[in-house]
């Protein structure tokens, strides 16, 4: 018997070496090479200058700016997925499939035309651009216009992780908290809301990195006016244009910093909750 | 409470859900919904609850009109096939819940609820698990929490969807008796729909028999068992024999069969002879023929499959004392010593 036994499904070893040294390779080169130059070259010349490129008035406004947006991104995507999962996964009506297909939009236009739709209606000559400078209300080039673009970027994610979770969970708690007295309210404060809520969090997170790390739409209706209406990755853009490299990659490693925060976060969650990803009872 | 429902309607888009149900429940009485799926006995109890609406007819509990009342003013207790447990709570919140979601001075007190909940999962004899989740629980003990919860806000009519339809033969055997028992125990308004034959005629007072929507027959379990007023019925309650043939001056006759059919009129019919009631003829006297396929003995009966020359596979089931006579391959010759005939 000098033949180990294998599993009728399972490779040889020399093809599995194989499979796993080619993801390896692929992992290392174009995952985590990129990331360690990030980190490497914002401390090329020490961690001085790295957090002086950070501390500067321009860069810290560009900070304020990308957390000003999340922050009103992520409540407003996190209220706009639970009322379209809920329409969706709990109640029946015609024109359903389109309003399911029209939610992923965002995933399969380029943000950089998202961003030219919102120019072509706000902008000063777009659909509105007349009435709005008449009563000098600013949405083109300034925060209303990045939060729009950044919210019409980030909507599917949150909406995408509760629908197929509502949809698991069908309408039979609901039903029973109804015909037990409960008000539609309380039916989905104590049964809805607590179903999905690792669901929500998980969504709210991949929702938030995208919001602060968008380019594409935000860049065509930001202006790029240094101070005011640069986010963090249009800071990274200009500061690396003007060859400023250590601040560039000193405000990308903090933006890094950021994914890499959320992945922890969300790995944490998973932890935590394994049963709360679909699939369990 | 006594429950009529008049003349309801509902539809599915073009399909028929409920069609002209009319039916009576009487207070403290345990009636059975029994139909093959799609006849409609789900989308009547959910009328009966509040969570479906009628288009037309009306629900009254007592001589309340409670048709396009809310599921949540009409007080039921419904209990779902699959549970429905709010599984984020534990089984004693979960029984707890239709009293904590009442308010002002309908709402009782936390000892007060602490007690109701203890009564009713001693009742269903899960006194010691209130601090569970429903993830922790057997299917059985699941279902038992759903029936607690159910109770908890003492309700007009107990509703019961499927109940037992997602536990295995033995675990709904004995939940069926414990239905019987908090039943008789509570003596609430029970309505519980199944399309297991078996559960309806043992548990119920009374069976209500649903086919496309509408009510065939309402009775005592063994009314639609001995008495069935129509085919349908008969052929569905019970095991029956099916012959397709015609009745000539008050005989019926197929290919297979020749019965006795005394005021059926002239015409196609349909007969129906159960299992258990066929004897083995003296020779002269046989209604048919069959050869013998298969002689199972179980039980106090044995069972005798087998072909007639037509090709019909017919059953028939006699006393376990008579097992010695039959053997496979044989040519038998029996007699039916009851009938069902209906015109086509």
């Amino acid at each position: 018997m000098s033949r180990r036994m294998r599993h009728p499904t399972e490779d040889p070893a020399w093809a599995k070496a194989l499979i796993l040294a080619i993801v390896a390779v692929f992992l290392v080169s174009v995952l985590i090479l990129p990331m360690v130059t990030v980190f490497f070259e914002a401390l090329r010349k020490g961690l001085g200058p790295a957090l002086e490129a950070i501390a500067q008035e321009d860069a810290q406004a560009s900070i304020r700016l990308t957390l000003i947006t999340a922050a009103i991104t992520v409540p407003f995507n996190a209220a706009f997925g639970i009322c379209a999962a809920w329409a969706i996964a709990k109640h029946q009506f015609p024109g359903k499939a389109f309003l399911i297909t029209l939610i992923d939009l965002p995933f399969s236009v380029s943000p950089v035309v998202a961003g030219l739709i919102y120019v072509l209606v706000f902008g000063a000559q777009g659909w509105f651009g007349p009435w709005l400078i008449e009563h000098d209300i600013k949405v083109i080039f300034a925060i209303p216009g990045i939060v729009l673009a950044t919210i019409f970027v980030t909507f599917p994610f949150i909406a995408r992780e509760l629908i197929p979770l509502m949809q698991e969970q069908g309408v039979d708690e609901e039903e029973a908290a109804v015909s037990m007295g409960a008000s539609g309210l309380r039916a989905f404060w104590s049964v809805t809301a607590p179903n999905i809520r690792w669901g929500l969090l998980y969504g709210v997170l991949l929702c938030n990195a995208r919001a602060m790390g968008e380019f594409g739409a935000v860049s065509v209706v930001s202006g790029h006016i240094r101070g005011l209406t640069n986010t963090m990755p249009l800071h990274v853009e200009i500061l690396y244009n003007e060859y400023d490299f250590v601040g560039a990659f000193a405000v990308a490693a903090l933006l890094c910093f950021l994914a890499i925060a959320t992945l922890v976060l969300k790995a944490g969650l998973e932890l935590i909750q394994p049963q709360s990803r679909p699939g369990r009872h | 409470m006594t429950i009529s429902i008049r003349s309801v309607e509902k539809t599915f888009g073009r399909y028929p859900a409920l069609n002209q149900v009319s039916l009576e429940i009487a207070d403290g009485e345990l009636l059975a919904l029994l139909g093959p799926s799609g006849s409609g006995k789900t989308t009547l109890l959910r009328v009966i609850a509040g969570l479906e609406f009628p288009e037309k007819g009306q629900v009254l509990y007592g001589d309340q009109d409670m048709t396009y009342a809310s599921a949540a003013a009409r007080r039921v207790g419904f209990v779902f096939q699959q549970y429905a447990l709010f599984r984020h709570m534990t089984v004693a919140r979960n029984v707890a819940f239709g009293l904590d979601v009442r308010k002002g001075a309908d709402k009782p007190s936390k000892s007060e609820i602490a007690d109701r909940v203890n009564e009713l999962l001693n009742l269903v004899e899960l006194g010691d698990l209130g601090n569970r989740y429903p993830a922790q629980l057997s299917g059985g003990q699941r279902q038992r929490v759903a029936l607690a919860r159910a109770l908890a806000v003492n309700p007009s009519v107990l509703l019961l969807d499927e109940p037992f339809g997602a536990l295995d033969a033995t675990v709904r055997k004995s939940l069926r008796k414990e239905l019987r028992r908090i039943h008789d125990a509570t003596g609430v308004t029970t309505i519980f729909v199944t399309h297991d034959q078996e559960e309806a005629l043992e548990l119920a007072d009374r069976v209500a028999i649903l086919n496309n929507g509408a009510i065939e027959q309402v009775g005592k379990p063994h009314e639609v068992h001995d008495e069935p007023i129509g085919a349908f019925v008969c052929g569905f309650v019970g095991e029956a024999n099916r012959f397709e043939g015609a009745v000539k001056g008050g005989r019926f006759r197929s290919a297979e069969i020749e019965l006795p059919a005394q005021g059926v009129a002239d015409g196609a019919a349909v007969a129906f002879v159960r299992p258990h009631e066929f004897t083995v003829a003296t020779p002269g006297q046989e209604s048919l023929f069959l050869t013998t396929e298969r002689v199972a003995s179980s039980g106090p009966v044995v069972r005798v499959d087998g072909l007639t020359s037509g090709g019909q596979r017919i059953e028939a089931a006699f006393s376990r004392d008579l097992a010695g006579r039959f053997g496979s391959g044989e040519r038998l010759g029996l007699a039916a010593q009851r009938s069902y005939i209906f015109s086509a």
